[in-house]
């Protein structure tokens, strides 16, 4: 005997009522799965593996408040004798816009609208166009073939209607659309893959804007294109363009995994040179094409990279460790990267000051209930430091003047798995510290979801590091471009001090370290700044006005 | 018992047509064209209800043929076995149980090409390239909650891993033989007449031994078509590439069959790029469609693979001076030539063919077809007239029927019996097939197609059941899930026609419905066997319960 609880299934939880239900039919074969679907929220899957020897109804899950939706295509005998999986799933929104996450897979930002994914969604409102998106039908599910499309360019299709026909990994399935509208373009024709996530058809609401549709897909597949915005606070000014490589003439060899590649990607193999063995177009290359076209693309965002600097010189490539591993950058640590270099071209010096920390352990032991934690001290302490010392919150943006900025924005370095974030604390200097930590939670919980806006990330003004939880005495951190200064905060330890009468006490001490634009602040100016600053922390009543 | 009775009226039924039906079993093409369904009846747990009478005229008729086990009667051996590969070896073992004096000629190494070219070192590489993919599968690991940072491999130690389990498994062999006494006679073995075997040095035997029963088992070669040259290097055949002497960044393999499969499951786990060639329009064409269409997704599509189909490889010459390894692919159909692949390595997997040249078989009058030996439904080797070669058998790859190590162990064991004067013809319906990739895929039996077609002759209806890995609770313990499991069985009788399962261990899974074709055992009986819980087998366990049958009065089924 089977036990019960494999005769019956569940995956993934009940949508609450305001979602709609659809069932995704199997196409071929009964035995179909789904679990743990990646919508975020949008999207719920329920998976029932009915028994077929038994032959009393599938038992419902109790919490289940609808009727499962069986499939009611005809199947022949032997099919209704499996009729071994139903696949049900309740869908709020089907496919547009299922949760993208900012850009880790590089397709898939690439073929994205300019900006982050959750605010392309305003701007498709905005046309009226929307993108029907390759869904993710499984958990394991990275990319997915078209089967088919059921709706072809031109047809109207309403609300619900099946538009598509996607094998994934596991399963074919219907696709339904959410949105009523015309079939304005197939973006990825039958037989072509794309990685979930990326469009793989447009929809325009009305007969006027099919031919809007048209010119947005020819300049999707030209500009396959924009550059993701670097995830990172410290956004590069763009960098220059390459020398453009001249187009060779190839054999078209390319292994298997860099055609597998180009097909997500959408890069042109004929277009790419290959530079594996006998010339032959490697996977490597292609990824090379596909990051050398959206450098290519982009115009330098603002602000204009300082004219007196040149093109960087080209990156050396040491030789590969022999037996080492290889493992490319995702494109929020290629950004990084790319910033790191940028930094070079800046001047910097460093100035460090030790402050005492008691009282402003104190405070925190005092407020810490309250959701406040250290690092919002030291970004508010920093903030009111900024206030009185306007250069530090300036920066150099071309060169020979000052920009001054109105705002107190401080940006806050993040560790994240695989990569780094700087959240932004805006108006930092005029939030109380409660409100602060408010949002800093609220940031976080984004920067950590990679749900970040644009200017969540790179409005910053002044940025804090702060390794002190680690137990780091000290450190230097690295100006991130276009911004004056840089804090680095280490870990407040206990110290034997002697004060001015020549007695000994112990006193918790911290070690702050700026990395500051020399161009702009120069050593007394940060001199200065790091002194009011001690002054706030030493006695940091201030904060909590 | 009213079903052993239906049973022994069509075992006899089944035994006097004998001569028809070894026509059909010596039709070429399809490799499972011997087995008819009458055959399934003959087994050896139901032959004490088999009519006396039949038994009698069997055993008449091998005492006419002077095969009475245990008397020597002036021959050197009661059995000569020309070839200790598996089947050898397993006739071998089993003349020794049925106490026959037994000689076995080997001019290479003991095992053959299973233990030292073929499954038992595929199996090490496999093993190590299914611990690869599992610690490269971040995805896997992380959702068990294991961290595991950049595995590597040494591809000398994993080389080696094949090597040293080929060497053991070899000696394994050798000394079971030993041990019971089975003498090991070293040299290339020709038939020079009616029961008498020379041997020695090829070209030169020099030595002749007489035997009343001589059973051919010399194996086969790998088959490399025209206008591929080897040079063991950059282009090879299975026999170089279980040295695993490198490691290609792309390789193409020409053949998708089980042996192409596997390979492309080693190389890709060790990091290469694979190119399938495949001459007919689909890949696996060898597999039910239904298991080859899950597998490409499972097994092929997610992987750095691609292929080419319904494309010969007219054409591969090997790397050198400088130049890659280039393949001339031609269209299987109009023969114009497609294109030309250049790789770093190509591995011909096109299949194998029967190593029959210098056994002398000309001078007792029998015609190879195409390499094979001709032999009838219980292994005797047909002369070019069609008739029966007296007291000389022909066993596995060489006979072309069911090219499979255990296939060929068990026809051997099939013509001991025979000699030992207990009639048995094999049933090679029931022989189990494993491809060992990650998944497994196994099947016993007939494709669905295959099963349509023989309903379609015969009159009969055909259903198929399915059950999924998915919701199995050991699977998913394993985060395992992927594999279907499919029965195709007569809804009127109950009888399994064949099982094709892919997924984890599929391979150790098919056993149950192998056995249960063998003994034939019927879906309605079957289901009531009890499984443990929670093991992969109720995969099958869920698959018989899920066949259902059309009700009838009279049905024979298990009393209860």
């Amino acid at each position: 005997m089977v036990h019960p609880s494999d005769k019956l299934r569940r995956f993934g939880s009940r949508s609450d009522g305001r979602k709609r239900c659809q069932v995704v039919r199997t196409i071929n074969g009964d035995w179909r799965h789904g679990p743990t679907l990646q919508w975020a929220g949008r999207l719920h899957l329920t998976l029932w593996f009915v028994s077929h020897s038994h032959l009393a109804p599938p038992r419902r899950a109790p919490d289940s408040a609808a009727q499962p939706a069986f499939s009611s295509t005809q199947r022949s005998p032997e099919r209704r004798v499996i009729s071994s999986v139903i696949v049900h799933q309740c869908a709020m929104a089907s496919l547009i816009s299922p949760y993208l996450s900012v850009p880790t897979a590089p397709g898939r930002a690439r073929l994205a609208a300019p900006g982050a994914p959750r605010r392309r969604r305003m701007a498709v409102v905005r046309a009226k166009i929307r993108e029907i998106f390759m869904p993710a039908l499984s958990s394991t599910m990275t990319e997915g073939k078209i089967v088919s499309w059921t709706a072809a360019e031109g047809d109207r299709v309403a609300k619900g209607d099946p538009v598509v026909v996607v094998e994934s990994d596991k399963a074919d399935m219907d696709v339904e659309t959410f949105h009523d509208g015309i079939v304005a373009v197939v973006l990825v024709p039958a037989g072509g893959t794309a990685p979930v996530g990326a469009p793989i058809a447009l929809l325009a609401e009305s007969e006027e804007e099919v031919a809007l549709a048209r010119a947005r897909a020819q300049a999707l597949s030209q500009g396959q294109s924009k550059e993701p915005s670097p995830p990172h606070a410290t956004a590069a000014p763009g960098p220059p363009p390459p020398a453009p490589v001249a187009p060779q003439a190839t054999k078209g060899i390319a292994t298997p995994y860099a055609k597998k590649l180009a097909k997500q990607h959408r890069v042109d193999i004929a277009g790419v040179v290959g530079t594996g063995p006998h010339g032959r177009v490697t996977a490597a290359d292609v990824e090379a094409a596909a990051g050398i076209k959206h450098k290519q693309k982009v115009a330098p965002p603002p602000p204009p990279p300082p004219a007196a600097v040149g093109p960087a010189p080209p990156m050396p490539v040491l030789p590969p460790v022999p037996g080492g591993t290889v493992v490319l950058f995702t494109t929020m640590q290629a950004a990084v990267s790319r910033n790191m270099v940028e930094s070079l071209r800046v001047p910097t010096f460093r100035v460090g000051y030790s402050m005492i920390t008691d009282k402003l352990d104190a405070l925190y032991e005092k407020v810490k209930s309250k959701g406040v934690t250290k690092t919002v001290l030291l970004v508010k302490a920093a903030a009111v430091a900024l206030t009185q010392h306007p250069v530090v919150n300036a920066s150099c943006r071309d060169g020979k003047s000052f920009s001054y900025n109105n705002n107190v924005n401080i940006g806050v370095a993040v560790a994240l798995e695989g990569g780094l974030l700087t959240p932004v604390l805006e108006d930092a200097d005029k939030l109380d510290i409660y409100l602060l930590a408010q949002k800093w939670r609220v940031l976080l919980k984004k920067a950590r979801m990679k749900q970040l806006q644009p200017n969540e990330y790179n409005s910053g003004t002044f940025t804090l590091s702060n390794l002190g939880m680690f137990g780091v005495n000290k450190f230097d951190a690295i100006l991130p471009a276009g911004q004056g200064a840089i804090m680095a905060v280490g870990a407040s330890r206990p110290t034997v001090v002697a004060d001015k009468d020549g007695f000994f006490s112990i006193k918790s001490e911290m070690l702050v370290n700026v990395t500051a634009d020399h161009r702009i602040i120069y050593g007394a100016d940060l001199a200065a700044f790091l002194q009011t600053f001690a002054k706030i922390v030493e006695d940091p009543e201030i904060l909590t006005l | 018992m009213q079903s052993t009775a239906a049973v022994s009226v069509s075992a006899s039924a089944t035994a006097s047509r004998g001569g028809a039906r070894s026509e059909a079993a010596r039709r070429p093409g399809g490799i499972r064209v011997c087995g008819l369904r009458g055959e399934a009846l003959t087994c050896p747990s139901l032959r004490i209800s088999q009519a006396p009478a039949r038994l009698a005229a069997a055993r008449a008729a091998a005492a006419a043929n002077g095969a009475v086990a245990g008397s020597g009667g002036g021959f050197d051996y009661d059995l000569v076995i020309i070839g200790a590969g598996v089947g050898g070896h397993g006739a071998a073992l089993h003349a020794v149980e049925e106490g026959l004096k037994t000689a076995i000629i080997e001019g290479d190494v003991v095992g053959g090409t299973c233990v030292n070219r073929g499954c038992v070192p595929s199996k090490a590489l496999l093993a190590v390239s299914g611990r690869m993919r599992e610690l490269h599968d971040e995805h896997h690991m992380k959702s068990m909650g294991l961290q595991v940072s950049s595995p590597g491999y040494d591809r000398q130690g994993v080389a080696d891993h094949a090597n040293n389990l080929a060497s053991k498994i070899r000696s394994n062999l050798t000394n079971s033989m030993k041990a019971l006494g089975v003498d090991i006679l070293t040299g290339v073995g020709t038939i020079v007449g009616k029961q008498k075997v020379r041997y020695g040095k090829a070209g030169f035997p020099d030595k002749e031994i007489t035997a009343r029963n001589i059973i051919i088992a010399t194996g086969s070669v790998p088959f490399v078509p025209k206008g591929i040259e080897i040079d063991g290097k950059t282009v090879f055949t299975s026999d170089h590439a279980l040295k695993l002497e490198s490691v290609p960044d792309w390789i193409a393999i020409v053949g998708s069959g089980y042996i192409g499969l596997e390979f492309s499951d080693v190389y890709t786990a060790l990091g290469s790029e694979v190119t399938f060639v495949e001459a007919l329009d689909q890949l696996m064409p060898g597999f039910d469609p239904e298991i080859a269409k899950l597998a490409q997704r499972v097994l092929i599509n997610p992987r750095k693979i691609d292929y080419h189909t319904g494309v010969f490889a007219s054409k591969i010459t090997p790397a050198k001076d400088g130049k890659p390894v280039l393949i001339e692919l031609i269209d299987a159909k109009t023969k114009e030539h497609k294109e030309t692949l250049e790789v770093d390595a190509a591995l011909i997997a096109t299949g194998r063919a029967p190593f029959t040249k210098g056994l002398g078989l000309e001078n007792i009058n029998v015609v190879t077809q195409r390499g094979f030996v001709p032999v009838d439904e219980r292994m005797r080797v047909m002369d070019a007239d069609g008739n029966v070669v007296p007291n000389l058998y022909c066993i596995g790859d060489a006979n072309g029927k069911l090219m499979l190590a255990h296939a060929a162990s068990a026809q051997g064991i099939s013509v001991v019996e025979q000699i030992s004067g207990k009639d048995h013809i094999l049933n090679h319906l029931s022989i189990p097939a494993a491809c060992f990739t990650h998944p497994e895929i196994s099947m016993v039996g007939l494709t669905e197609p295959q099963a349509r077609e023989k309903a379609d002759k015969e009159g009969f209806e055909v259903n198929v059941v399915k059950t999924s890995f998915k919701a199995n609770t050991k699977a998913l313990a394993e985060n395992e899930g992927d594999g279907i499991a499919k029965l195709i069985y007569r809804p009127d009788t109950g009888e399994i026609l064949g099982v094709h399962i892919l997924g984890l261990h599929a391979a150790d899974l098919i056993h149950e419905a192998s056995n249960a074709i063998a003994l034939g055992t019927r879906v309605q009986d079957i289901k009531f066997a009890v499984h443990a819980h929670p093991t992969l087998s109720e995969v099958l366990d869920e698959l018989f319960k899920a066949a259902k049958l059309q009700p009838r009065e009279g049905r024979d089924s298990k009393p209860r």
